[in-house]
């Protein structure tokens, strides 16, 4: 037996390693809910100031893009090489676009002098210091993992167009899938913690 | 190879021997078979291994004497960081998994190969990339490391040295790691032969399972804890820096969820190979054989809900001490559980004391003197008293060389028939076991009185009444030393004139001493069918 070709063993390797990937996260999360509980009020006044359209449409991005992914997978495994193509080509195309407003949205803080060490924020009050440390750590992580993602995705493209992923063998095309699901999810837990709890 | 796919191989030369896409070194470093993948991890870990002796020989030379004797103090400073984070992260914790796992496991369980051979061959790797950058701090930025192998804020932020390169090697090391455990994992499940059910697998490969879980569920804790550091150092978020509003009560939790776990990481691999060694050299059945599987799967669980007692002095709440307390105590059980068996198994045996059994003794006697000394922390008012203090250092050596080391030296002599095709030479080893068991005594033995008495740990000078025994722990690092060098040499030169090993040198009933020694490329030339425990000795 080869364990290579085993889809079986790939896709548990896969799970394991998001299961990793879900307590690195995890740690941030902790920290979350400690400081939140420690400094509720500075919490919310931060959180006032994050831009809430903008992250209701990057939620709906990745959302979208998670739905493309699926179908990608869906069409290689029904060996509809040239509609898998296009949806993951979609998915790339969203999960750039999250990017770009992520890209933005940063941009736009930083504008108005507020990142990590900036004299503008060390003058706040120290909840409101520690939120924006989180905020810039978890998205900037997040962020950091859809850019993987979109390499990982742009590779497995690649795969498929020089037919080395098929409908016999989709193996790795639904574990990136795994990954940028994963991406999505904790984006889905990002989004309330940052921009709409109270 | 199209020979894989029918499920036979040819018979083949030993893996030492045979072809590849690449030829000579590139053969190696570029090999995914688990075993040339379990020889570069013996080199590059051995190699940190006796990197790490000649810092703590520096170490101990510095302290025989009070006042300054060869160093500065901020030398000292370094030196301990250094022989820390070498011995730690580049020694015992890939140590026994990376070099035996990957060499045994998939034969014990009657596979050709890991699940993954090239992530395995890029854990191999990663290992490197992460050791480098941690020799690279030493000479770049504001010089070595200096804040002890914790990194513990908020020190680690404002010292001038170079923090952050050597906590993203770290990091790195992470990985490596994570991909090991993965690997294995999916190994167990996958890879195990035909009538290879889960009772049947060799005890060695139930520890090897319960520390990839452990590797793969606790380490990501520490990389990002090791990244918010990194953060902190690079732009300065504020998330561990009090002057921010951070608490580095947090860092330490974080911290020690995975470093805790990580000292079973250390030792759950060298109680699997004290349950391989002992029903070889006893003739006899393990005794216990599921009590001690799910011991080491308590051990991983419990001992990840532990980590606690590392800050009885931290400043986190009385109830949570109170807590952690408690579970660390729970965790001596399972560990007890193994060396009641381990005894029982040696009851009535046939005992024949070779070198691997020596070690394996020695392994139940030292470990058992760190696990008891380790209770006397984990009870909240003795460690008041004994935090932060030579008893410390002195109990983490038992367990961890005393334990993981000895059982390290133990699986070397035991499988090294099975590894290179060559016998140890046979008297030297029971002499360099005693110096190493002599000078190992004299040189920490002496640190639980110390610390006992009071003397912190990480000083570099110390009180006149403190003389005599750190005088005494010195002189032991050098009997230690000299026992190291005798023994490697020995298998050196076993190595080089060795007589030729046979395919089961020591009648051993696990399935790697079924195949030629050393093993062929493809381990099996037919994967076997197993229809027996790995112990059973009497029904042969």
């Amino acid at each position: 037996m080869n364990g290579n070709k085993d889809d079986t063993s790939s896709k548990i390797g896969m799970w394991l390693f998001i299961l990793s990937e879900i307590i690195l996260f995890g740690g941030l999360f902790i920290l979350y809910a400690v400081y939140r509980f420690k400094n509720p009020s500075a919490f919310h006044l931060a959180a006032e100031e994050l831009n809430r359209p903008f992250g209701t449409i990057n939620t709906l991005i990745l959302i979208t893009s998670s739905l493309t992914m699926a179908l990608s997978i869906s069409c290689v495994q029904k060996g509809n090489r040239r509609s898998s193509l296009v949806f993951l080509l979609a998915t790339l195309l969203l999960g750039f676009v999250f990017l770009a407003n992520k890209y933005f949205e940063w941009a736009g803080k930083i504008h108005h002098e507020i990142y990590p060490d900036s004299p503008r924020l060390l003058e706040r009050n120290k909840g409101e210091i520690l939120f924006y440390g989180l905020y810039y750590s978890m998205t900037g992580l997040h962020g950091l993992h859809v850019l993987v993602g979109l390499g990982v995705l742009l590779f497995m493209g690649i795969l498929i167009t020089k037919r080395k992923i098929d409908e016999t063998n989709f193996a790795p095309l639904e574990n990136s899938g795994l990954y940028w699901h994963l991406v999505d999810i904790i984006w889905i837990f990002l989004f309330p913690l940052f921009y709409l709890i109270p | 190879m199209p020979s894989e796919i029918s499920g036979e191989v040819r018979p083949e030369a030993s893996f030492f021997k045979s072809k590849g896409r690449f030829h000579g070194i590139p053969g190696w470093i570029f090999s995914t078979d688990h075993k040339r993948i379990g020889i570069l991890y013996l080199i590059s870990i051995l190699l940190f291994f006796f990197t790490g002796v000649s810092l703590g020989f520096l170490m101990r030379l510095e302290l025989i004497a009070p006042g300054p004797t060869i160093m500065k103090p901020q030398t000292y400073n370094a030196l301990f960081t250094l022989h820390g984070v070498i011995m730690i992260f580049l020694f015992v914790i890939p140590g026994i998994p990376s070099i035996f796992g990957n060499f045994f496991m998939p034969i014990q369980i009657g596979a050709r190969d890991v699940a993954f051979p090239r992530i395995n061959l890029l854990s191999w790797w990663i290992y490197i990339v992460g050791a480098a950058l941690v020799i690279l701090s030493l000479f770049t930025g504001g010089g070595p490391v200096d804040t002890g192998w914790t990194f513990y804020v908020p020190y680690s932020l404002r010292t001038t040295v170079n923090v952050p390169l050597a906590v993203f090697g770290v990091f790195i090391l992470g990985f490596s790691s994570i991909l090991t455990g993965i690997n294995f994992v999916t190994t167990i499940h996958r890879l195990r032969s035909p009538g290879m059910n889960w009772f049947r697998l060799p005890l060695f490969v139930w520890s090897l399972y319960a520390t990839a879980w452990v590797q793969i569920l606790v380490t990501p804790v520490v990389g990002i804890t090791l990244l918010l550091t990194l953060l902190e150092r690079l732009v300065g978020v504020g998330i561990f820096d009090p002057a921010k509003g951070g608490d580095p009560i947090l860092y330490q939790h974080l911290f020690w969820i995975y470093s805790h776990p990580a000292v079973y990481i250390m030792i759950l691999p060298a109680m699997g190979v004290i349950s391989e060694i002992i029903p070889v050299f006893a003739r006899r059945t393990i005794f216990g054989y599921k009590a001690i599987a799910f011991s080491s799967l308590a051990i991983a669980s419990v001992g990840s809900l532990v980590w606690g007692h590392h800050m009885f002095v931290s400043g986190q709440s009385d109830l949570a001490s109170l807590i952690f307390s408690l579970l660390t105590f729970l965790v001596a059980v399972p560990s007890a559980i193994k060396v009641f068996n381990w005894v029982a198994t040696l009851y009535k045996g046939s005992i024949e004391v070779k070198p691997p059994l020596l070690f394996g003794l020695t392994f139940i006697f030292l470990f058992s003197i760190g696990g008891l000394t380790g209770l006397f922390q984990g009870a909240l008012a003795t460690d008041v008293h004994l935090h932060d203090t030579y008893w410390v250092v002195g109990h983490f050596h038992y367990i961890i060389f005393g334990g993981t080391g000895f059982a390290l030296f133990g699986a070397l002599h035991y499988w090294f028939p099975k590894m290179f095709g060559k016998m140890v030479q046979n008297t030297i080893p029971y002499l360099s076991w005693g110096f190493l068991f002599v000078g190992f005594n004299i040189l920490y033995f002496p640190m639980l009185i110390l610390g006992w008495e009071g003397m912190p740990r990480r000083y570099y000078d110390y009180l006149a009444q403190f003389h005599t025994l750190q005088l005494t722990s010195t002189i032991g690092s050098w009997i230690l030393i000299a026992g190291l060098i005798l023994m490697f040499g020995n298998l050196f030169y076993s190595l080089l004139k060795g007589e030729r090993a046979g395919e089961n040198p020591w009648g051993s009933a696990t399935l790697e001493w079924q195949i030629p020694s050393p093993p062929p490329k493809e381990n099996f030339e037919k994967i076997p069918v197993v229809k027996k425990g790995p112990y059973e000795y009497e029904r042969e």
